[in-house]
């Protein structure tokens, strides 16, 4: 019994990871309808920056701020190249994302080599109901819940969120109200880019870091987002922690090769089921 | 014609060699009510897309004086978000900045539009959300506003109160409109002058009530030859213009030719 409630605990904190990638895919996707598979590298050259500041002695806080900030910076580049030319068709844009995730590979090998990256989070072991787990499971879970929070309270709340969902609402008619269409999505690009950014930096300290990390957790992240045709932010939530739990439950009772395979069979699932009710996912979510 | 809020010089706008509009001259004066009619793929919704700045014109100028809002054809909702939040988004623009986008004149304008403002804009009905649509151009405070379609698939009574709010914006606060029909007899009754777009040209212009009564005008856009000009006047009453549309494509198959049948539907 213990042992189950570790497994969710933890699932739950590695699950929160899959989730913040899910949500900026989809707040990337809602505004601009590019799938952006970069996401996974935002969080890989988030945490090998943490790493490298940690390692010269910039205090914690600092040197994650410093990753989500990059993470963020890259995002807006991604989108910069992706859509930042008038007409390129989302399709197109896809498939410029998936060239940069792969240029980013070399840029990282460049700078901090193929070597697994690690730094220390929140040190010890924490007991939750008799189960004992790593204390840093527990930071991810309580920084990833405001982070939602926050994201749900801006996008329903302030008129630049509201705008956000404008352009994820109708195009043209954000275009007739004057609302900058190419500037909103750029925005969401770095907005992905610095949750994508805080996904790494906080599962880092329990999940090493290489340059092909990305693949795990936009995988992941993806099917999680899909789960609401990639347009509903809390879903991707739901979804990403689900997969976290189904994963952590899987490798405990099971065997730890068959994670990625959980997340590619929902994905599958739910993917089928979904064109099968509604057509293709880029229909459901309008 | 007043000091001229917008003003087109010899527009031309091209789509992939194919000429849309062709030398196209149009002004609308201050709080002026002017109508621009025309068939299908005459050119009016590219002439309101170049106007609201959302496309290049290949050649030509357009001058706007003040502030130029859109009502766009189809509404064009924020479907997802409420009414409120549409109206407020309307604002984006507003050089007010944060104080533009308080909606409570709205409100007072419209009425009808305070018992909706929770509600999701993609759940109301085709009149609600062209009253949402016209709420949400006002935002932008503009000086003209250029109204797509306003009747298009609304109730006749809908229209009524709809063309009843812009007359009245346009008399107490001397807001001018462009507006753009299909339904011919409605845009001719409602407005001072009148212009009549054919394959990207402007064919005719002139006072509203002379064209009314133009043979070509009548034979073409309100489906019946001269002697329909007398039934204008008694037709003439907003309430009418849907179902007299209809009546009139009927009456119009013997005297009009096949192209002007389609004209008027």
């Amino acid at each position: 019994m213990s042992d189950l409630l570790g497994y969710i605990v933890t699932g739950l904190g590695i699950g929160a990871g899959f989730a913040l990638v899910a949500s900026g895919l989809v707040a990337i996707y809602r505004v601009t309808r590019v799938v952006n598979f970069a996401q996974g590298a935002f969080a890989v050259l988030a945490a090998m920056l943490t790493a490298s500041l940690l390692g010269s002695g910039v205090p914690h806080g600092v040197a994650e701020l410093g990753g989500v900030a990059l993470g963020a910076i890259t995002g807006l580049l991604v989108g910069v190249v992706a859509i930042g030319r008038p007409g390129t068709s989302p399709g197109t844009s896809l498939i410029v994302t998936l060239g940069l995730g792969v240029l980013a590979y070399a840029i990282e090998i460049l700078i901090w080599g193929d070597q697994p990256r690690s730094y220390p989070g929140v040190p010890g072991v924490a007991e939750v109901g008799g189960a004992r787990l790593q204390a840093h499971y527990l930071l991810i879970v309580a920084v990833t819940g405001p982070v939602f929070a926050v994201m749900a309270w801006f996008f329903a709340r302030t008129d630049l969120g509201k705008a956000l969902s404008a352009c994820a609402s109708n195009r043209y008619a954000a275009q007739v109200v004057g609302i900058d269409v190419r500037r909103m999505g750029l925005l969401a690009f770095a907005i992905g880019g610095a949750l994508g950014g805080l996904a790494g930096v906080l599962t880092t300290p329990v999940q090493q870091v290489t340059f092909d990390s990305d693949v795990a957790l936009i995988v992941n992240g993806f099917a999680a987002a899909v789960l609401g045709g990639l347009t509903r932010p809390g879903v991707a939530l739901a979804g990403g922690l689900l997969l976290g739990v189904a994963q952590t439950l899987v490798a405990g009772y099971g065997g730890g090769a068959y994670q990625v395979e959980v997340a590619l069979v929902l994905m599958l699932t739910v993917m089928i089921v979904q064109a099968a009710r509604t057509g293709p996912v880029a229909e459901t979510a309008r | 014609m007043s000091r001229p809020v917008v003003e087109v010089t010899g527009l031309t706008v091209r789509y992939a060699g194919a000429t849309a509009l062709d030398g196209v001259d149009l002004a609308v004066g201050e709080g002026e009510l002017v109508a621009l009619i025309g068939a299908n793929g005459a050119g009016k919704s590219t002439l309101v897309k170049a106007l609201s700045g959302l496309l290049r014109p290949h050649a030509g100028t357009i001058t706007v004086r003040g502030r130029l809002a859109q009502v766009p054809e189809g509404r064009e909702m924020f479907g997802d978000l409420t009414v409120d939040d549409n109206l407020r988004l309307g604002g984006w623009r507003n050089p007010e900045g944060r104080r533009g986008r308080d909606t409570s004149p709205i409100y007072e304008l419209l009425p009808e539009l305070s018992d909706l403002r929770r509600r999701r804009a993609g759940s109301l009905s085709g009149g609600q959300q062209q009253m949402v649509a016209i709420g949400r151009a006002l935002m932008a405070r503009p000086d003209i506003l250029v109204v797509d379609e306003l009747s298009l698939g609304l109730a006749p009574l809908v229209v009524t109160t709809l063309v009843g709010h812009l007359r009245t914006l346009n008399t107490e606060r001397g807001l001018a409109v462009l507006l753009i029909e299909q339904n011919a007899r409605l845009a001719l009754d409602m407005c001072e002058r009148a212009y009549v777009l054919e394959t990207g040209r402007i064919a005719l212009h002139g006072a509203a009530k002379d064209l009314a009564r133009d043979p070509q005008v009548t034979a073409a856009y309100l489906g019946g030859h001269v002697e329909a000009g007398g039934g204008l006047e008694a037709g003439g009453h907003v309430e009418v213009g849907g179902g007299q549309e209809a009546g009139g494509r009927l009456e119009a198959g013997g005297h009009a030719s096949g192209g002007h049948v389609e004209a008027a539907t």
